[in-house]
């Protein structure tokens, strides 16, 4: 069982876990979906979680491994789901304007890529560790990253790239 | 100059600053000599600051109810109070239909069950649903409040409550025990939810004192005016909060 000291550690992770997970899924509602199963997974198996290791490589591995499986649930059921993600769980506020721009150009992405780029970017993950997180060679790290930039390069660039810079501040 | 060989690897770790001392010395100048190069290693750094700046503000947000009880141990708190309301009623009704079952001669008129019971299970059943809290949308105001009026056979409102923080998200239509009855459901900024319960009362009460009363985790705030029955729950916010909104409701209906 998790004690008080371990449950603020993640407790602490979680702005962090939901900003990965806003990016990855363009539903906002959908995004705490998957934080809210990726906490009960922690939760359910913290036995596992050996302290002194590092905390949010481990809790973004579950998320993973909680996104990869929802995927496959999709695929499964497009239609249903397709659906149930376009309702409007949240209002969006201003911040999340600029968000829905680049959202955009990143849901073209292939998912994999997706969270290669984000992982790196945002949570500024060594390849190494952004490698054991996905499960995947750093060989296979590197060449999705170099995809995903360039792709999402040259779906921003079909509008003005210099506005939109400044639009996001 | 000399020719250096720059891998894709290299380019990628030199926009994430992941290059050692010497070898960013040597990438650098290979770029710097290429303008394509240059003009990717530039691109690839702005959609990087691109990204953070466009996500940076969730980092802000308020972390929702729902994920902080996530953490908990217990967190099917709601869930089983939900679980247990309710054998608390199977049993209640049990109960009755066997005494009712041997007792002779003339049916009673049934009496209603509590109000603040039947509101606390409908707002632990229905306030931590994400993707269909509501049946019926806010933006349709106007058909929900019609609706659900004809349904309950009373004229219903749903209460403006942003002066105390609370927006309205919808209602929906549910079953009472002798009929339908009326829920409507409220969000603060922060993610807690507030749900007001209708239904309309077998007989006029006139009109009775506020109470109060706990079902579990839920506070409750219930009165009834006339015909019909209110009854204001939340698990999220303290009694004094609740009471301020319940305050609420009571003045914009009884003006």
């Amino acid at each position: 069982m998790a004690s008080a000291m371990d449950r603020d550690q993640v407790v602490a992770l979680i702005p962090r876990l939901r900003r990965y997970a806003r990016a990855l899924v363009a539903d906002a509602g959908a995004a705490d979906d998957l934080v809210q199963d990726t906490l009960e997974r922690a939760l359910g198996k913290f036995h596992l979680w050996r302290p002194g290791t590092d905390l949010r490589a481990w809790l973004f591995t579950i998320m993973h491994n909680v996104f990869v499986n929802q995927i496959r649930r999709r695929r499964d059921s497009a239609a249903f789901d397709e659906e149930a993600m376009a309702l409007p769980v949240r209002p969006s506020h201003d911040g999340a304007l600029a968000a829905r721009d680049l959202q955009r150009a990143l849901d073209r992405l292939p998912s994999e890529q997706r969270e290669v780029l984000l992982l790196v970017v945002l949570e500024e993950m060594s390849y190494q560790e952004v490698a054991s997180a996905l499960g995947v060679p750093i060989g296979t790290v590197m060449s999705r990253l170099s995809r995903a930039r360039g792709k999402l390069r040259s779906a921003m660039e079909g509008a003005t790239p210099s506005a939109r810079l400044q639009v996001i501040k | 100059m000399s020719e250096l060989r720059i891998s894709e690897a290299d380019l990628q770790a030199l926009v994430d600053g992941r290059l050692h001392d010497d070898r960013r010395a040597e990438v650098e100048a290979a770029v710097a000599a290429d303008p394509a190069l240059a003009e990717r290693v530039t691109a690839y750094r702005a959609q990087a600051a691109a990204l953070r700046a466009a996500f940076e503000p969730v980092l802000e947000e308020a972390v929702p109810v729902r994920l902080l009880d996530a953490t908990r141990p217990r967190r099917r708190r709601v869930w089983a109070l939900a679980a247990g309301l309710l054998w608390a009623v199977i049993g209640g009704v049990a109960g009755w239909a066997i005494s009712e079952a041997y007792r002779p001669g003339v049916q009673a008129p049934r009496a209603q069950e509590p109000l603040p019971l039947r509101a606390a299970i409908a707002h632990a059943v229905y306030s931590p649903e994400v993707r269909h809290p509501v049946e019926v949308g806010a933006d349709q105001e106007k058909h929900l409040v019609a609706w659900l009026s004809k349904r309950l056979g009373a004229p219903v409102r749903a209460p403006n409550l942003e002066s105390v923080g609370y927006r309205l998200m919808g209602g929906r239509l549910l079953p009472g025990e002798s009929g339908p009855v009326a829920q409507f459901m409220y969000q603060c900024e922060k993610g807690t939810r507030v749900t007001l319960y209708l239904r309309t009362e077998g007989t006029d009460h006139g009109e009775t004192a506020f109470r109060y009363a706990d079902e579990g985790n839920v506070h409750v705030f219930y009165w009834i005016d006339r015909k019909i029955g209110y009854a204001l729950s939340s698990a999220d916010i303290s009694r004094d909060r609740l009471n301020a909104v319940a305050t609420a409701v009571y003045k914009q209906l009884n003006p």
